[in-house]
């Protein structure tokens, strides 16, 4: 079996347009969260989010590219284009042939559906503009990084709600483990803050007004996100050969299924996933020293992870080192993972662990050490990165220091 | 006030426990009747929606909600009292 390196991130998200000033607020601790700028907020009860701000898409994109691109795309080519850029990859020969895409996303071009809905149903327009489908459509990312990055391998997208992210760095992970390719550029995006991507959210009754406080004992919800992270995964005699910078490994992964209910999360199949992923990677518990957390800041969510983690590392639970960064960027939906892994790398390569912000109050049942509030500086070899998903889908990736 | 809420409230409760509508009491619990969160939380829907009112709930701490949740009786004094603030 080859090995699996990290050569190159790229993202934009509520906190930065890129990855040093993610980096940055991760080690500030700072909160991306703010009142949404989005039409029809007045008639939401949600109106919060970890919403990209500043965002001028003419500055990245010409007026043919804009028509085409859903701002779930458009965050992908930003994101892709700074991976790229920061491996040193160049894919126009022979080694396109040899690498692929695949991206995780939960809606896709949300944003297109809702604006051509509101011009047929509430506008009455008869017309909608041509481009529609191949705008809104899921793998319309993936092949507009295909596109503009000369990439003919296997490419495609994966939906699994909150996990997709996860679930598509993991394949990308096996398919260049298995030889397959030699490279692949994966992670996730998601944009979906707009009036019926926040409404529909609204109706489960799990999002906060206010704030996202995972584990805290007062947390009352999730807050939504956007945005993207892509990765350039690399096989590492490849990488090794021509010198590359080396992020990190990806040491192992894992999927499971719950088999129990839509919605509700199972420390059984969360628990599987952990196990799996280590496993996967041949390490033993105890070589773990952090774990982004899924620490969505609902009730269920964040007792059921603390309980499979425990379960998982035994004694071992009690010393290593958990936070959730969606106290900051908010919950990015198929795209969280992505984004989500920047933390991971930073913990193996900077030392410095990302804090769970706006933590007030221990929960006995998050009876975890969850960095609360103020980033960390600790040397840590391995990492997970948890991702559980609406649906009962859950998918663990590790990552070693390299 | 009339019965006409309670009448509602409880048709609304049964068809979510799959119950006849005599079989929910006002001293029934939602776990009693088998009415799970998800159950619970598509319940209100129908609250909100029959009675045109906006229900104060979250589901992630459904105790610290304005919305007594504790027995039929209670939420139907819930949706009562959100109805008369509506009229007023």
């Amino acid at each position: 079996m080859k090995r699996v390196v990290i050569t190159g991130a790229g993202t934009i998200n509520a906190l930065a347009h890129d990855v040093p000033g993610t980096l940055a607020a991760f080690r500030d601790g700072r909160c991306g969260i703010t009142e949404l700028d989005i039409r029809d907020k007045d008639r939401l009860s949600i109106q919060i989010g970890g919403q990209v701000h500043n965002w001028d898409p003419e500055a990245h994109f010409n007026r043919q590219q804009i028509v085409l691109y859903d701002k779930f795309t458009q965050f992908t080519l930003l994101a892709a284009r700074e991976a790229v850029a920061q491996s040193g990859l160049n894919f126009d020969g022979h080694l396109g042939y040899d690498t692929g895409v695949v991206l995780g996303t939960a809606g896709g071009g949300v944003n297109t559906w809702d604006e051509n809905y509101r011009a047929v149903y509430e506008e009455g327009k008869n017309r909608v503009h041509p481009f529609v489908v191949p705008k809104l459509m899921n793998n319309a990312a993936a092949s507009h990084l295909s596109m503009e990055f000369n990439l003919k391998g296997p490419s495609f997208t994966v939906a699994t709600a909150c996990a997709s992210s996860n679930h598509a760095m993991g394949l990308a992970f096996h398919m260049i483990r298995s030889g397959m390719v030699q490279a692949m550029l994966t992670g996730g995006s998601e944009s979906m803050l707009c009036f019926g991507g926040i409404k529909a959210w609204e109706g489960l009754r799990v999002m906060s007004k206010d704030v996202c406080r995972p584990f805290s004992l007062n947390r009352n919800g999730m807050v939504q996100g956007e945005g993207a992270a892509v990765f350039v995964f690399e096989e590492y005699d490849h990488a090794r050969a021509r010198g590359a910078q080396i992020l990190a490994e990806v040491a192992g992964f894992a999927m499971t299924s719950d088999a129990a209910d839509i919605v509700m999360p199972s420390k059984q199949g969360a628990a599987r996933a952990i196990a799996g992923a280590l496993k996967d990677a041949r390490l033993n518990g105890d070589e773990v020293g952090y774990i982004n957390a899924h620490g969505t800041g609902t009730a269920a969510n964040d007792k059921t992870e603390c309980a499979a983690v425990a379960d998982v590392f035994g004694p071992h639970a009690d010393r290593l080192m958990i936070s959730s960064t969606k106290s900051m960027h908010g919950h990015l939906i198929g795209g969280t993972g992505a984004v989500e892994l920047l933390a991971c790398i930073m913990a193996l390569r900077d030392g410095i662990i990302a804090p769970t912000i706006g933590y007030e109050e221990p929960d006995p049942e998050c009876a975890l050490d969850v960095v609360p509030n103020v980033a960390r500086e600790a040397k840590v070899d391995v990492v997970l990165s948890n991702a559980f998903a609406f649906g009962g889908l859950n998918a663990v990736i590790a990552l070693r220091r390299i | 006030m009339d019965d006409s809420i309670r009448t509602k409230v409880i048709q609304i409760l049964a068809e979510q426990a799959v119950l006849d509508p005599s079989d929910v009491k006002l001293d029934s619990t939602l776990e009693s009747l088998g009415i799970d969160s998800l159950g619970l939380v598509e319940s209100i829907f129908a609250i909100e929606e029959a009675f045109d009112i906006s229900v104060p709930f979250n589901a992630n701490e459904p105790t610290q909600s304005d919305f007594d949740i504790s027995s039929v009786a209670a939420i139907v004094r819930a949706v009562e009292a959100l109805v008369a603030a509506k009229a007023a």
